[in-house]
């Protein structure tokens, strides 16, 4: 009896002993997920004096819910500083990571399918005029001169020095390159963008965070999509070649939808990063193009965090990107293994 | 079929004649040219936000940054913003206090240097000799002791670590615990149980959260006077004792954050791994009468290696920029005993010690390529050989 107890059922089934104990973990760690947002769910419920007097669990037992939180956040006095910058942040998020897709797989796709050889005296070149041009401007020349006679110098220079080089880069050196540009702390860059943005006005507008997050999440997209451009066979494309079809089209109708799930798994993670980045937002913008993740943070006033509040803004914060993770589900597993087996 | 509908537009097109041939050598050109199409708006878009940027910030490194009458004044002044941080007034603050030693500090300091020797022993004494590499293997084995002398005096009773301690810190300590409970909440999920399904979207909601949102909502959970565990403290004697006020204790609850947050992300990537495992070998396995170790280890371990290595080195990378957690949850304190090192610039730059911030992160760009560098020369070599 005991023994039938252990007795796995099936060649992968396991004992229902075996069975108990993994559904006791699970549940642990779901019981570790759920608890904090649960805290979250009844902490918007809560008046500051509910919070303040001690912690109490449930509602109705422990205390009276209220939704004097949710009124405030949502149609109260807060309401404007609410839509707004959701909408600032639907905008921004969607916006940069349908972007990064597409500039992202096209690049992933010429990555493995072309091969490209950047020579490396043309490189040097190129990063040998921007020290000078960048120079200048700090000396005080007016950047678009400076530019101009870097451009002009850049292409003089090509045409002689540039060509004496025969050494060149691959294909893996550029995606390399890519990536690497992931391990700078946005603080590094943040200042010269901050300058850059300044100079162009698009300081504190939705446009200067689409760009800075389409720059910051194209490596992402490119590494994922470029391992999972290598596991689709070639010989497709070959063929349709053969019969007449160009790159485009190849890419476009064949390459595209074999790529589908990568692709959807790949357009959640970028949406998630710029639906949540905080430390760019922050610096590059003002209140007109603010977004959610700093509305959050501003609920931390003179009188201490306001629990109720940014409880209710988190909350509201994750309801859609949640209702898009659970639409995808089964997509992501399949699209970010692909991604990450060949890395 | 779709691949000859081109060849069909063109023979409409074709109708007229003239502008049909100019077609067809603009099409020619666009497909000699369809490398390029795809590659540059991708390199275009990061160099022109990334290789400014980048250089922009190594000037300012090299200066000072100073407010004058009516904007500002940036001087050269070469090294002095990584001289003060590394010898001068913010050593403290960056290395922290070496001033600490115990025996087994120094013991574990001792077998790093011999195993860095020995290694280095080795290279000088096999075939493939290169000037380049015995130069490589020496620079990176003096880092890798000083790293490691660094760690031991700071860590031993007496010392104090520093900004650059404490981010390696979390960022080992997270990489391990997440990559642990990922997997074996992954090797739970992949039995085939009623339900599994629920366990997965469970699992994947801390990743979906803001930082920031995750930084304060462990700020309310660690509060030991009204957070929701006060009971357990008050039962500990611990009742109105902050412990986010103790060195170890704020670091506890920065890493307890990050774990929190970045263990679905091992979990999703490493489930999708084991279940695209072949069934045949474990069938196979388990008639020639393997036990589940057996399997695991010879089965199991070696197919989700690779996907390991990788799934590492991105966490990694990203693990290194923390920021928002101890920002939040701890402002840096109690002292700088929680602040990473993009904190630790973020807090100069607030400061507007514009050279100094930009000398951390050029450092920091630093310690993550050289441990991103170390990382992939020495484990994809050990993964490709098995």
């Amino acid at each position: 009896m005991i023994k039938r107890l252990f007795r796995r059922r099936s060649l992968f089934g396991s004992s229902p002993v075996g069975m108990a104990i993994s559904y006791l973990a699970l549940g642990l760690w779901a019981l570790v997920v759920l608890f904090p947002i649960y805290w979250l769910f009844v902490t918007s419920f809560k008046l500051p004096v509910d919070v303040n007097t001690g912690p109490y669990y449930v509602p109705f037992v422990d205390f009276q819910p209220s939704l004097h939180a949710w009124h405030y956040i949502l149609v109260g006095d807060l309401s404007n500083d609410t839509i707004r910058p959701y909408v600032n942040t639907v905008i921004v998020a969607l916006t940069s990571s349908v972007l990064s897709l597409m500039l992202g797989t096209a690049a992933a796709y010429g990555l493995t399918r072309f091969d490209y050889r950047p020579r490396l005296g043309a490189i040097l070149t190129f990063i040998g005029c921007l020290v000078l041009v960048v120079f200048a401007v700090v000396l005080g020349v007016p950047w678009q001169i400076a530019v101009l006679v870097g451009v002009a110098l850049f292409v003089l220079l090509l045409q002689t020095i540039g060509k004496r080089f025969k050494r060149s880069l691959g294909n893996s050196d550029i995606a390399f390159w890519l990536i690497s540009q992931r391990m700078l702390p946005p603080v590094a860059v943040v200042i010269p963008i901050y300058v850059l943005f300044q100079q162009f006005h698009l300081l504190d507008t939705r446009a200067a965070l689409i760009i800075t997050y389409l720059a910051t999440n194209l490596p992402i997209v490119v590494w994922l999509m470029r391992d999972y451009f290598q596991t689709i066979p070639i010989e497709v494309e070959e063929c349709a070649a053969i019969d007449g079809a160009s790159h485009y089209r190849v890419f476009w109708s064949i390459v595209l939808p074999l790529a589908l799930p990568g692709l959807v798994a790949t357009f959640l993670f970028v949406l998630v990063f710029a639906w949540n980045e905080y430390l760019l937002a922050l610096f590059l913008s003002g209140a007109d193009a603010q977004t959610l993740p700093l509305t959050v943070a501003a609920q931390n006033a003179t009188r201490g965090p306001q629990w109720w509040y940014m409880s209710v803004l988190i909350l509201i914060m994750i309801i859609p990107v949640v209702a898009i993770a659970i639409a995808l589900e089964r997509y992501i597993a399949r699209g970010l293994l692909v991604g990450a087996v060949k890395g | 079929m779709q691949v000859e509908r081109p060849s069909q537009d063109m023979a409409q097109i074709g109708a007229s004649s003239g502008f049909a041939s100019r077609w067809k050598r603009l099409s020619a050109q666009a497909e000699l040219l369809a490398g390029n199409v795809f590659v540059w708006p991708a390199v275009l878009v990061v160099l022109f936000l990334s290789i400014f940027p980048l250089l922009v910030s190594l000037y300012l490194s090299l200066s000072r940054f100073k407010f004058v009458k009516g904007g500002f004044e940036i001087k050269f002044s070469g090294l002095a913003n990584y001289k003060k941080l590394i010898v001068g007034s913010e050593q403290g603050h960056f290395l922290g206090a070496p001033e600490g030693s115990s025996p087994l500090g120094w013991l574990v300091f001792v077998a790093v240097v011999v195993l860095l020797l020995v290694s280095l022993v080795r290279y000088l004494r096999s075939r493939s000799l290169s000037a380049g590499g015995v130069i490589g293997r020496v620079v990176s084995s003096t880092i890798v002791a000083f790293g490691a002398w660094l760690l031991v005096r700071t860590l031993s009773a007496g010392g104090r670590p520093g900004s650059l301690v404490v981010t390696l810190i979390y960022v080992f300590v997270g990489l391990m615990v997440q990559y642990g409970l990922g997997l074996g909440l992954a090797l739970l999920a992949t039995q085939k149980l009623p339900g599994r399904r629920f366990f997965r979207v469970v699992f994947l909601l801390p990743m979906m959260i803001t930082p920031v949102g995750i930084a304060y909502m462990f700020r309310m959970l660690t509060d030991t006077d009204k957070g929701p565990f006060q009971p357990i403290w008050q039962a500990l004697g611990l009742g109105l004792y902050s412990w986010v006020n103790h060195p170890w204790g704020a670091r506890a609850a920065v890493m307890l954050g990050d774990i929190w947050q970045w263990t679905p992300f091992m979990f999703i990537v490493l489930l999708a791994a084991l279940e695209s495992l072949s069934v045949e070998q474990v069938e196979a396995a388990l008639v020639d009468g393997a036990n589940r170790w057996q399997i695991f280890w010879h089965i199991t371990v070696p197919a989700i290696l690779p996907v390991s290595t990788t799934l590492i080195l991105i966490r990694m990378i990203e693990a290194f920029k923390i920021v928002d957690l101890p920002n939040v949850l701890t402002n840096g304190g109690p002292g700088t005993a929680t602040e990473s090192l993009t904190l630790h610039a973020f807090i100069a730059w607030r400061a507007l010690d514009l050279g100094g911030s930009a000398a951390l992160s050029y450092i920091l760009l630093f310690v993550v390529t050289f441990v991103g560098m170390s990382y992939v020369n020495l484990v994809r070599p050990r993964v490709a050989e098995e």
